[in-house]
């Protein structure tokens, strides 16, 4: 009983050292011995590599690497090298965007041009790792739904620091780099555009973002508490439904009247995942563009509840007669 | 002999080990809450009964001097050298004194058990040889000033010497322009992105007292329109860090939430804000008129003790009277006590120089955007647009 609650896997998959199939090149690109590693089978597969290369994991890699090494020694020059203040306030250390006056035109370096190359830099490593991902799941015959779930990550990721600021002409609007200084950014963007929790989209980014969550839970709780009748052969049991899917599927039926399948409950997850960063990017695409203040817009749309006065009404200073 | 530390408990030990250090940075219990707005909004005031009374053993208001035998002698017919309180008697006069030097002399500079030579020359009391006696004339128009023509902040309440300096001969909690913290030649300081108390340890910009209350940069910046028309003009979200950092600051100083003032679903709006919020406009126009024309124009005479890094004067901010309570020395009504510093202030303030030359290390992108003549209102949402 109590073998389903432990996080650990209670089966540790061991089996003689594998490659992998030979692709279109045969073991091209593949480096690394197998090893194996008790602890990591404890939560996956106990063999550890091969693991492939590739021109654009190769590049992928370099170009992330150099960003990263940019967005360090900015943030080590920004504490003049210190290494124990580098370290005290490593999660507010940042580099930040070109200041407004500089609109999308190229700053000098110290004044937002790291800034500019880094996420240059970055840019390029995610849209290789895309490559790989795509070129991976080509040469394995599998189909490219990874690829486009990345992509769609890679969607909110180019609105929120590239797309946008281009729209508003300025490369001040991206956030900057840096830990706290990224949700520090986040914070403000909310209030500078009227406060995010009322554009639709933001809205519907949390329903799919936390959907997914639930999504998550119910479908591993469901496999957990049924591969006991062998419903952690799941995709067999797409069309070969034996009693593990029966009684999973009877369980929310009686709960809740409805269920899902054994292969639609992967399309809720991946539709619920993918959902949450494309409302996500269109959300960020339309704030300062179209929308400037999205409270203003959804009270014009009847979405704000008014409330009852509960005071005297306190006028703007500012509009009074004698104001400074 | 049984391990005590074994594999098994080694997990649930460590779980319980990190909960309690995350549990530590919280305020121990019990907060109570007051119900500021409409029931279900979330305008809620918290306090904690434990550091509620830690403030007020921490806010003692000294015991007022007896008062002073009217007479009919001015100060002015017997003091020479009298350019602001002249007018007022003379028994009055050597009373505010006494009490100025309780309130603003540290008692280690005392002698003979007077402070009078803090600020006067024992040769010719009359004198203004001391920066002191300068400083004090100023601070004392300063607190007339405050007191005459800022009602709509400190309320019939006023403020006193005491109410900033409780004791010492400077403030506790003045500022200065920062210049920066370290950084490697070369780099551009953004004065953000370091750990600061002043934005509430985020890592917004950490001087927001220079670019607010030395200028008059603007800090509403919420667009008043639901939808843009035409091409985009505002860039607001870097602007938007600093005033940010400012309500931080604020929030703060006074120990409250936004919701003091504001209802965070719009805090530009008006018609949404308690009426706290006026007082709070007010104030900061207070203390830039507070720097601007009584703390700028002493920096000539100032020793370099009593300035920032940057040759700046020590100047006053949220801070330096409310220090961490939503009213100064939670609403003691001491001006009643000593109404001279109730009268309205005589305009002189020193002849010297009074621009305002702030050693701004940065132009900070909050000063670039100019004031936006269009007001957040609920109603702005109604009016004609495209969406």
């Amino acid at each position: 009983m109590a073998e389903y609650q432990n996080i650990f896997t209670t089966v540790q998959v061991r089996a003689p050292a594998y490659p992998g199939v030979p692709h279109t090149e045969g073991q091209r690109d593949r480096v690394g011995k197998p090893i194996f590693s008790y602890w990591l089978g404890k939560i996956g597969d106990a063999q550890i590599g091969p693991l492939y290369l590739g021109a654009s994991g190769v590049f992928s890699v370099i170009f992330g690497f150099i960003a990263i090494e940019i967005i360090g020694w900015n943030m080590a020059a920004s504490v003049n090298w210190d290494p124990w203040v580098f370290m005290q306030q490593f999660f507010w250390l940042g580099l930040e965007p070109p200041a407004p006056e500089y609109g999308l035109h190229i700053p000098p370096l110290s004044e937002g041009g790291w800034w500019l190359m880094a996420g240059f830099f970055l840019t390029m490593s995610i849209l290789l790792w895309w490559v790989r991902t795509y070129r991976r799941a080509i040469t394995l015959g599998t189909g490219t739904h990874l690829a486009w779930a990345f992509a769609a990550a890679i969607w909110l990721y180019l609105v929120i620091g590239f797309i946008r600021p281009l729209l508003m002409g300025s490369w001040s609007e991206a956030p900057p780099f840096g830990i706290f200084p990224h949700l520090d950014w986040t914070a403000a963007f909310s209030i500078a555009y009227g406060n995010l929790y009322y554009n639709p989209f933001h809205m519907l980014t949390i329903a799919f973002l936390y959907g997914s969550a639930l999504l998550f839970a119910m479908h591993g709780a469901t496999i957990l508490a049924t591969s006991r009748y062998g419903s952690d052969r799941e995709i067999d049991q797409i069309v070969d439904r034996g009693t593990a899917s029966e009684r999973a599927a009877l369980f929310w039926r009686w709960t809740m009247g409805f269920n899902a399948s054994m292969e639609s409950i992967h399309r809720w997850g991946y539709w619920f995942a993918v959902l949450v960063v494309i409302t996500g990017g269109i959300g960020i695409l339309l704030t300062g563009t179209v929308v400037d203040n999205w409270y203003l817009w959804a009270v014009k749309h009847g979405m704000v509840p008014p409330y009852p006065p509960t005071g005297v009404p306190v006028p703007d200073p500012a509009s009074l007669p004698g104001a400074l | 002999m049984r391990a005590i530390f074994t594999t098994r408990k080694a997990l649930p030990m460590a779980v319980c080990g990190l909960a309690l250090v995350v549990a530590s940075g919280c305020e121990r219990p019990p907060p109570q809450s007051t119900q500021l707005g409409y029931r279900g909004v979330g305008m809620v005031e918290y306090v904690n009964p434990r550091i509620l009374a830690a403030q007020h053993r921490a806010n003692v208001v000294p015991a007022p001097l007896p008062a002073a035998v009217p007479v009919p002698t001015t100060a002015g017919s017997v003091y020479k050298n009298l350019k602001v309180l002249g007018d007022v008697p003379i028994t009055e006069f050597t009373r505010l004194m006494l009490a100025i030097s309780e309130w603003v002399v540290p008692k280690d500079q005392w002698v003979n058990g007077q402070g009078c030579v803090y600020c006067h020359d024992l040769a010719d009391m009359a004198a203004d040889t001391k920066y002191q006696k300068v400083v004090s004339r100023s601070m004392i128009q300063l607190t007339q000033r405050a007191n005459s023509a800022w009602n709509m902040h400190v309320g019939p309440t006023g403020v006193t010497c005491y109410t900033c300096h409780r004791g010492n001969a400077v403030p506790k909690y003045v500022w200065t322009t920062s210049p920066g913290l370290a950084k490697a030649s070369g780099q551009v300081t953004t004065l953000q992105n370091r750990l600061s108390p002043v934005p509430a340890f985020s890592s917004l910009p950490y001087d927001p007292m220079t670019t607010y209350f030395d200028k008059d940069t603007n800090i509403a910046i919420t667009p008043p329109k639901p939808v843009r028309v035409g091409m985009a003009t505002t860039v607001n979200t870097k602007q938007t860090e600093w005033t940010y950092a400012l309500m931080m600051y604020i929030s703060r100083s006074l120990g409250v939430g936004c919701n003091h003032c504001h209802n965070s679903r719009q805090f530009a709006d008006w018609n949404q804000s308690t009426p706290l919020r006026t007082k709070g406009w007010y104030a900061i126009r207070q203390v830039r008129e507070m720097n601007q024309k009584y703390i700028w124009p002493l920096n000539d005479i100032l020793p370099a003790s009593r300035k920032g890094p940057l040759g700046d004067p020590q100047r006053v901010g949220c801070e330096t009277c409310h220090q961490g309570v939503y009213k100064p020395l939670f609403g003691a009504p001491m001006l009643k006590d000593y109404p001279v510093l109730g009268q309205p202030a005589k305009a002189a303030a020193p002849a010297a120089a009074p621009a305002p030359a702030a050693p701004a290390a940065v132009k900070t992108g909050a000063e670039v955007a100019p004031a936006s003549e269009a007001k957040v209102t609920a109603r702005a949402g109604t009016t004609e647009g495209v969406m």
